[in-house]
């Protein structure tokens, strides 16, 4: 699988372990990528020639494929974004902004990216709503059910990340939002996906969520292209946070009318080139299969969860087995600072991520700055984690450890 | 010998000088580095102008550790005319070792830390 990503024959020596930040690309989305300009770059649903038109079927067409990769038969209830984190803003100010009042509280979690944390402070300091943080366990799982103190009826939304970037953990969500929504029936269920998409089949109609966010960056797509999942009639409701040409009807000197769905969250010309490259990413994910790329990650964590057992002084942050967990560890070497630890390791060419990932809150609960973070994709093989393993050696042996 | 973790830096990191927090100090300031979410507190009492005691803390990786150690040794005694004369590459080269633009970063929060204080001072 690895062939297939250009990037390792640039760097045969490169041992990546930082696709949670970021995924690298296949040559069927860079070859996507490039043909968009080659061959059907024009400005969509605008022109009336052929060139237009084709651009437009592109796009439009890849937002059933995005409706299809997560279960949802209705595609205009899926609208493009920037990434995840512009998803989870419209959330927040287009939605929650509008409808929910002082008093109403918020659940998030204890694991969540600051995308899923600092819209909402942001939201609390304008509508008075309440945050709700639900902790953590000792095993790195969320104690979900830690809510008997909230006033059920007050808690209107809650926003999870699916998989926590930093631990790894995957949230039982067909287990947490059945909980939450007998608890308060008129509950709206948001979820951050962007860590799970790349590895597992969504069907956001089976899991009964309200909201779904995610960015084609970490499932082999381009940067700048992200979704934002929503019920039909939250996205009526919702308003639209960017003004501009192609989110209206009619437009007088004094006043506008917005467009349907989707259209009216899409004001501006898009990236209509990382579309193409987000639909060639679904495309490239189908054709390998979620099953396989599950086995394999599977097969994978569980390596690396044997290699990291058998390490003395070495601490990880996330779940000591394999099931309901995907193949992110972030762990510590004694008292190595992270940024050394990748300092050393980046001479082996092992590319991981350092510092608090996007989670300071999550730190402060780990009780730590920062972490060493390498986090797994479906080209990472079992002699990524030896040359990991060598790595963490020679941190050991440059530290006395 | 490793080029980066020389000795002089490993010792430093191991066993830092003047690292603690003074009690009545005249400066007493924290900086972070964006990068990492690393922050250093140092703490200064002053005396006729000059730096009399000085005392770093905060977790921080070995570069920035051992900078911190380096710099607060080198900084004893000197006025505050002194202080605000030191130029980054005073810093580096205390350290005597090459360094990538995002390390350099952490070798230089420790004179950020102090550029901060100075500035808060008056």
């Amino acid at each position: 699988m690895k062939n297939d990503f250009p990037i390792f024959k640039t760097y045969p020596d490169l041992v990546y372990l930082d696709s949670s930040a970021t995924s690298q690309k296949p040559q069927a989305v860079i070859d996507a990528v490039s043909q968009f300009y080659s061959s059907k770059n024009a400005n969509i649903h605008r022109g009336i020639y052929d060139l237009s038109q084709m651009a437009t079927d592109l796009y439009e067409n890849t937002r059933k494929k995005a409706a299809g990769f997560i279960g949802v038969k209705d595609s205009s209830q899926i609208i493009f974004t920037t990434g995840a984190t512009e998803a989870l803003n419209m959330v927040a100010f287009g939605w929650a902004k509008k409808i929910l009042q002082k008093g109403d509280i918020i659940v998030l979690s204890e694991m969540e990216h600051h995308a899923n944390i600092v819209p909402w402070q942001q939201l609390k300091k304008s509508n008075g709503v309440e945050l709700y943080f639900l902790p953590l366990d000792k095993e790195y799982r969320l104690d979900y059910k830690k809510v008997e103190d909230l006033p059920a009826q007050k808690v209107k939304l809650l926003s999870l990340s699916h998989i926590s970037n930093v631990l790894g953990t995957v949230n039982p969500l067909e287990e947490i939002i059945p909980f939450f929504k007998k608890k308060n029936p008129e509950i709206k269920v948001c979820i951050d996906a962007a860590q799970s998409v790349p590895h597992f089949q969504l069907n956001v109609e089976q899991l009964d969520c309200d909201f779904l966010t995610f960015s084609s960056h970490k499932m082999l797509g381009p940067a700048g292209v992200g979704v934002l999942y929503a019920r039909k009639e939250l996205l009526e409701v919702m308003d639209p946070l960017i003004f501009g040409g192609s989110m209206i009807t009619q437009v007088t000197k004094e006043d506008a009318t917005w467009a349907e769905i989707p259209d009216k969250f899409e004001a501006g010309t898009r990236n209509t080139e990382g579309v193409a490259g987000f639909g060639a990413a679904i495309d490239y994910l189908h054709q390998i299969g979620f099953k396989k790329i599950q086995e394999r990650e599977e097969a994978i964590t569980r390596y690396a969860l044997e290699m990291f057992g058998r390490q003395k002084d070495v601490r990880l942050f996330g779940p000591a087995i394999a099931d309901n967990r995907i193949g992110v560890f972030s762990f510590a070497i004694a008292n190595v600072h992270p940024h050394d630890v990748a300092e050393i390791l980046n001479r082996s060419h092992i590319a991981v991520r350092t510092g608090h990932h996007c989670a300071m809150p999550l730190m402060k609960v780990l009780g730590v700055f920062g972490t060493a973070r390498a986090s797994f994709y479906l080209y990472n093989t079992r002699e990524d984690i030896d040359r990991l393993q060598e790595g963490i050696e020679e941190v050991k042996k440059t530290f006395n450890v | 010998m490793d080029p980066l973790y020389r000795e002089i830096i490993l010792e430093h990191w191991q066993h830092p000088q003047n690292y603690g927090v003074l009690k009545n100090a005249d400066i007493d300031v924290v900086e972070n580095n964006p990068l990492c979410g690393d922050a250093i507190r140092l703490t200064i009492r002053l005396e006729d102008k000059k730096i009399k005691e000085v005392l770093f803390s905060g977790d921080g990786c070995a570069i920035s550790k051992a900078s911190a150690s380096l710099f607060t040794e080198e900084i004893k005694g000197a006025s505050l005319e002194e202080i605000k004369k030191i130029k980054e590459k005073d810093v580096l080269n205390l350290l005597g070792i090459e360094l990538t633009p995002a390390r350099t970063k952490c070798a230089l929060l420790i004179l950020r830390t102090l550029q901060k204080g100075i500035k808060l001072k008056h």
